[in-house]
Parts: structure tokens; sequence; C-alpha cells
């Protein structure tokens, strides 16, 4: 009955009602059935998931479409082979609250080509993500960008007259800080490639797929 | 350089095609060159069509419904090889995939139908997705065009997967006839296991017509090759030991039975269950027959059309055991207020159905049989004596809700004829133990209510994508899939007007399907709608329709029409009596409806069951 204090009626209910429903024959007459309580409507914050798949032609049309129709916002999608050929790796980051994103995981279960799936969000990770930006520079402050860039610890990977190109490496607030800072100057281009994720120790998705 | 009269002078050019010289080039040449001159050597080799007849027949297919074109004439080519497969030619490819569909709903085995590449496969789409959202068993072929040409938007070529991709189980598309027998073996077995559903299969022309000795993979080969596929069928013993333990501590609890007690063919096990524990068993519309109706624990046929007293018990239920059904949105009403009291077991063999409508106590993922088989011993037997208050309420609420049902329609005492009298008629006097078909609207709503199930899997009906014009297509099927029962189609005039065409198949392939059509003259649920929730603003509603004895007449079918309360059970015999396809045309009250009905967006104790003067 997590939310059930979400609309004003339930919220009276509550009042005159115990927390847990009882029977007809015990609740006062008076008193109107408890809410149910729906599945969701939890706290939203970003997760992350990683599937690991067949490699085969269509398969992440067959994920992207599922997302599409179940209703699923991804917020970022990376896909990669893994050290086996037969088998792509991808890592989706979406928002929602934990019962929408064990939805979204078990949907994936029934696609025929998922093979694992594992919500990362709560375990120990390494989390990167890469990103180029081709920001708008002048004499005057070409210096001043190298200098931000240099403190965020990315670095400059091309250099012409009006601009340069920044390829920076971090989590995803670590990116989304930096391309803040260089919007100051004008960015022409930005490209991100999603976030990827591993879990930290010794356990290894991957092997836990193999049979 | 000028170009000038003189077809000499003008610069050479040997051909149009791109790329002229590439093995892509000498590909697309070829197949356009096949798709005009493909006729078979008479000593042949064994094709892809081979195997695709080969892999039908190993998986035990005796009769599929299809229609030819362009890219599938060489599976068509060599079926005459294969006189273990009964091909039904149909007339249109959605009644193919209804058939099919029918076929496997009677029989619980798959059912196959098969369509050209373009139009042939988009006509299939409405009956995969109807299989979809059912969860029917089902194995969809189409042809493509040549594998050189696919991309190349060719004579009937449509990208088929990518729109069957969302509304399938799995598909596939071959285009190496030496894939044909592990993807056909896969395509089965995915189609039948776990939950089931639709697979679709699109091969290309080149593919079905390509030399290929592959063999077809044993059982093993085909699991472990499918290493993403490994159905959940035994329930957890920690969830078991949960379960076990609401059921011994709920004082009202209830049965919902649902589509998944019949996949799983637990119907005993449920019934077993049911009378151990004494259970009341309500059935969503799927789950019709999962128990006799007219044994003492079954209660009846809940949600948005369903009896009262059965919305009534669930509203006061304090524990609900939810069997194989997912809690859809007709069932539940708004689900703030559905079933207020109860906790939830909830059992489905799809982890995915669980928590997905309506947040659960005890989710329990398996197989409707087999985890009641596990429970079966574990529960406690109960003594009915124990429920005796709670039996009796349930039995005045019963009493109450049926005797306020069509006995005291308007229509049945003004003397029309009324579609819910005429139901309970087929049913009494087919003994309830024929196949009965609906369509969908009012004619489904009153089969689902009145028509008194004994057997399972002798409801048919488009639940869960509700799609109009399924009933005489899905009855052809499912009259072929058990020939030994009368099969009813009891349809609407609007659903009818949508698929007749499939009377001339009934003809043609002999199939003793009898009609009965509910001819109020208009879309009935449309107009339903429109006088309660649109304020009477009637449009689109009122729907002319031929004269169904003459139309009946020009296909070879006999017809009758009943238009009076007492030429219903003479009609009923008549068509019972005629050796083959046979309609009958119900004149039935223009304006009657279907009652109780929950407004879309209510809850379940929010039913409508009077309005306006028509019905009182």
């Amino acid at each position: 009955m997590s939310d059930a204090a979400a609309t004003p009626a339930a919220a009276s209910a509550q009042a005159a009602t115990p927390a847990t429903p009882t029977t007809p024959a015990a609740a006062p007459a008076h008193a109107a059935p408890p809410a149910r309580s729906l599945p969701g409507g939890g706290a939203q914050h970003r997760h992350v998931i990683v599937a690991i798949v067949n490699n085969r032609p269509g398969v992440l049309n067959r994920v992207s479409s599922l997302m599409r129709a179940r209703n699923f916002n991804i917020e970022s999608l990376a896909v990669s082979h893994t050290d086996a050929p037969d088998v792509s790796r991808m890592t989706i980051t979406l928002r929602g609250d934990d019962v929408l994103v064990e939805q979204a995981t078990k949907q994936l279960y029934r696609l025929i080509d998922v093979l694992k799936v594992q919500d990362l969000t709560a375990d120990p990770t390494v989390e990167q993500e890469l990103a180029l930006v081709k920001v708008r520079v002048a004499d005057a402050n070409r210096a001043e960008v190298i200098k931000v860039v240099e403190l965020y610890r990315a670095r400059v990977v091309d250099v012409s007259e009006g601009s340069v190109i920044v390829e920076v490496t971090g989590t995803e607030a670590e990116v989304d800080a930096l391309v803040a800072l260089l919007r100051g100057f004008g960015i022409k281009e930005l490209v991100r490639t999603g976030t990827v994720v591993m879990s930290r120790g010794s356990g290894s998705i991957e092997e836990a797929t193999k049979r | 350089m000028t170009i000038t009269g003189d077809p000499a002078q003008r610069p050479s050019r040997t051909s149009h095609v791109p790329n002229e010289g590439t093995a892509e080039a000498a590909a697309i040449e070829r197949a356009r060159r096949d798709m005009l001159n493909d006729a078979r050597p008479r000593r042949r080799t064994r094709i892809g069509a081979d195997v695709v007849c080969e892999a039908l027949i190993r998986q035990g297919v005796d009769v599929f419904f299809g229609y030819p074109g362009g890219v599938i004439l060489p599976l068509y080519d060599v079926l005459a090889d294969y006189p273990e497969l009964r091909h039904v030619l149909v007339r249109h490819e959605q009644g193919g995939a209804h058939a099919a569909d029918g076929y496997a709903r009677v029989t619980g085995r798959v059912g196959v139908c098969m369509g050209t590449s373009g139009p042939g496969a988009t006509n299939l789409v409405t009956g995969i997705g109807t299989a979809l959202l059912d969860s029917i068993p089902m194995v969809a072929i189409t042809g493509n065009v040549p594998g050189a040409l696919i991309g190349k938007d060719a004579f009937q070529e449509i990208d088929i997967n990518g729109i069957t991709l969302p509304m399938t189980k799995h598909n596939y598309l071959v285009r190496d006839a030496n894939e044909l027998p592990r993807v056909f073996a896969e395509a089965f077995h995915i189609a039948r296991t776990g939950r089931p559903g639709p697979v679709h299969i699109d091969i290309t022309k080149d593919a079905l017509q390509q030399e290929t000795h592959a063999e077809h993979p044993s059982d093993e080969e085909v699991v472990a090759g499918l290493p993403g596929f490994r159905p959940n069928v035994e329930g957890h013993p920690r969830q078991l030991k949960l379960a076990v333990g609401e059921i011994g501590r709920a004082k009202r609890p209830m049965i919902l039975a649902g589509h998944g007690v019949l996949h799983a063919r637990a119907w005993e096990d449920l019934q077993a269950f049911a009378e151990k524990t004494q259970i009341p068993v309500a059935h969503t519309l799927l789950g019709i027959g999962a128990m006799p109706e007219d044994h003492p624990l079954s209660y009846g046929y809940m949600g948005m059309h369903g009896w009262k007293h059965v919305n009534r018990a669930i509203q006061s239920a304090d524990l609900l055991v939810a069997i194989g059904m997912r809690f859809d949105d007709r069932v539940t009403g708004n689900v703030r207020t559905y079933a207020p009291y109860a906790r939830i077991v909830h059992v489905d063999i799809d982890p995915a159905e669980i928590g997905k409508n309506v947040a659960v106590e005890v989710p329990i993922v398996g197989d409707a049989g087999r985890v009641l088989r596990a429970l079966l011993p574990m529960v406690d037997a109960v003594d009915p004596a124990v429920r005796a208050a709670y039996f009796e309420e349930l039995a005045a609420w019963r009493r109450e809700s049926e005797a306020g049902s069509w006995h005291g329609s308007g229509a049945w005492r003004d003397g029309y004829l009324s579609a819910d009298y005429v139901v309970s008629r087929i049913g009494v006097l087919t003994d309830h133990r024929a196949t009965y078909v609906g369509d969908v609207g009012q004619n489904q709503m009153w089969l689902a209510r009145y028509a008194g199930f004994q057997l399972p899997n002798s409801h048919v009906s488009s639940g869960g994508l509700g799609t109009m014009g399924f009933c005489v297509p899905a009855a052809m099927g499912a009259a072929l899939g058990a020939p030994e029962r009368e099969t009813w189609a009891i349809t609407g005039d609007g659903g009818f007007q949508m698929t007749f065409q499939e009377l001339m198949t009934l003809v043609q392939d002999e199939i003793p399907v009898k009609i009965a059509l509910f001819d109020n003259k208009k879309l009935g649920m449309i107009r339903q709608w429109q006088e309660i929730i649109y304020a009477g603003n009637y449009h689109s509603a009122h729907l002319l329709g031929p004269d169904y004895l003459k139309l009946a007449e020009a296909f070879g079918i006999p017809g009758r029409k009943a238009a009076a309360p007492e030429e219903v059970d003479e009609a009923i015999r008549w068509a019972q009596g005629v050796d083959g396809p046979a309609l009958v045309w119900f004149e039935i009250a223009e304006e009657q409806n279907v009652f109780p009905m929950m407004p879309a967006g209510k809850g379940l104790s929010d039913l409508i069951e009077k309005w306006g003067g028509a019905d009182e």
C-alpha cells in the first residue's frame, strides 16, 4: 500500500480503516474500501540494465521495438560484441521506478534472442561513457577551452582554425558536466556513445550466461 | 557528346543493371529470370519446399490453411507429393490465419497458415495479432521474393519480417534452405512451449527452390540451440508454501481461472484442487470451459459483461487465486477499486504477467497444471460446512443476478427475438457439447453468458485483440480440429459481413459449420456504447445487410430464418439436421443491450444493469 495515500479518497479511507485490508465483515459499514495499490508509482530514478543477447541480425531491432511498444523510455543504448563472437552485449539506461524496470527486464527475457538480463543499478560498477565535442573556438579563447578540458581530464584530439574536438570519458554525470561548461563556448557538434557498465569484482555476467 | 538519330551513333550500353559485372548484379539478374521461369524438372532433388512439407509432417500437422501466390508457388509445386498434408484453400489469408487459430484452440496443437509475400503476408497480420493476444500456438508461413531482390521493392515485396516482429513470439527470415529444418523445428517448439504464441517464418523463393540435404534436428538439439528460451514450468517450492498459507487462512477465497488452465490442459487438476479446498471458481472470457458450468463450485464468468454475482464475489473476496489469467482491464476495470479486500496469489507461466497490471502478494511462475498438481497434496481438505455461510451468500447473489437476466428482458416479453434466448437454446439443443465459436461484440458476450459450457476448449472467442470477423473462419478451423463435435458459429451481422467469403471454403472443403447469424441490423455493441456512454449520439451504428438467405443460397448453403421466439428451436434443429454447413438467420430485437455492463474506467462495483426503457 505504498502509494495508497496518493488520492484524497484513498487517504480518507486510510484514516478510517486499518492499514491492512480486512474482510467486509470486519470493516465498518460506512468506510469505503481501501484503494488497491497499483504496480509501480515508486520513486523514479535512472537504471542501468545489461542484456546479453545472440549476435544475430535484427536483435537490436527486437529489443528497441519491444522497449517502444511497452512504453519504456530508453535514455541510452550501447551495443557491442563480447569476447564470444556469437554473443553481443547491450547496455540500456532508462528512467523509471523499480517495478517498471523489473517489467522491462521480464519483457526482455521474453525475447528468444535475449540470453541474460541484469539490473546493475544497485551494484558496485565501473561506468563509462565517451563523448566527442566539437567546440567553437577563436584565438582569444582557445587556451581557455584547453584549460577547462585538462581540468576534466579530457583531451583535445583535433584542432582547427575555428574549432577543437574534445574527447571525454567518464560517467554520464561527468560528461554532462563538461558538456555544460563547453556549451558556454559554443558547441558545433556533439556525439555520445551511451553508457557502458561492468560490475566490479570477479563475477561475470558473460560467464553466468555460458551454458 | 551529342545523341544523334542514328542508333549506331549512340554511345553503347550493354546493360541497365547497376554495378554490372559484380556478383550482386549477377544474382539479381538470375533472381529476376527465375521469377519467370521456375517449373521444376520432372526428376527432381530435395528442395527447400520439400523440407517445409517434411517438417510439417514431422510436427504432426494434418491440415493447414493457405492461399498461393507468386513466391510461395514452389511450395504448392511439391504439395501434391505429400498427401498426408491437407491444404485448405481459403478465400482470404486472414481467414486462413483465423482458421489455424480456431484449429489450435480446440485441439491444443499448433495451427498452421500460409500466404505469399506482400499482400498475402499483410492479410495474415490480423490473424497473427489475434493469436498473440490470446496466446495461441500458431506457425504462419510466408514466401518472400528471392533473397537477391530483398530491399529492391520487388513485385509484392514488403518487409513482413519487420511487420510481424512486435506481434509474434518469434519470427524468422530464411534465405538458405539448409536452415529450414532447424527453423521449423524451433518455430513449432517455441509456438507451443511455455506461454504459447504465434511464430512467423518468412522464406525467400530461392530458398524454397534450393537443393538441400540438411537433416531435421532432434528435439534435444532444438532445445540446446535455444539457450534464451527455457520457460520455467515448475512453481518455486517456497512460493507454493506461501500460497498454501494464504489459502489456509482465507475465509472468502475465489479462484480466477483463465486461458492458461486450458493451455495447460489442467481442467481436471483445477477441479480436483477446487473440490479439495472448496474454493468457488470464476472464469475469464477465455477461461470458459475450464470447469463445467454445472459443477457446484463453478461460479461463472467475470468482468465487464460478466455476471453481477461473480463480480460482487470478487469485490468481497479476501483471497483471489488467479491461475493462468492476466488481470486484463476488461476483467478488473479500475484497478484501484478492484477486489479491495483481497490478497492475491497469481500463477502464470509468463513472469512478465506477474505484477504487470495488479500488484500481487504471492507470485508463482509456472505451468498451471504443474502448479495445481504440486499444490494439491500440500493444501488441507476443507469441509464444505466450514464455508456454509459464504456459500449461502454466494448462492443468494447468484439467484438474484440470474433472475434479473434475460428472463426479465423487455425484448423477450414483447415477442421480439432476444439474442440471449437464442444462445441458451443453441446450448440446450446441442446438449452443451458442441464447439461454440463467437465473433466480437454483443454476440460474443451473449454467447459467453448463456450457452452453458461443459467441455474444455468448446468455447472459441477472440478475447485479447477482439477481432471482428473472427467467427466464421475460426469456426472453419475449429470444425476441422474437432470433427466429432458439432460446430456452431455464433456471429453478429457486423462481423459476418467482414469475412463471409469463407462460406465458399466451407462448401468447397465440406466443412459442416452451423452458422447462427444474429441480425439486429446494427453494430450492436457500438450502438450500446453510443446509447449509454455517448448520450445517444448514434453514428455508423446502423448497418445495412443483404438478404442472408439469398446470400447463403448463392454460396450453395441451405439457409433459414427465425424471427420469433417460437421459431427458434425448430430452426436450430433444422440446421443440426443439414448434412454440411447451414445458416440460420435470427432476426433479433434491434436495440437489445448486454447487461450488466461495466463502463470503461469504472470498477467492478459500478455495473450498469438497466438503461432507459428498452430493457426495463
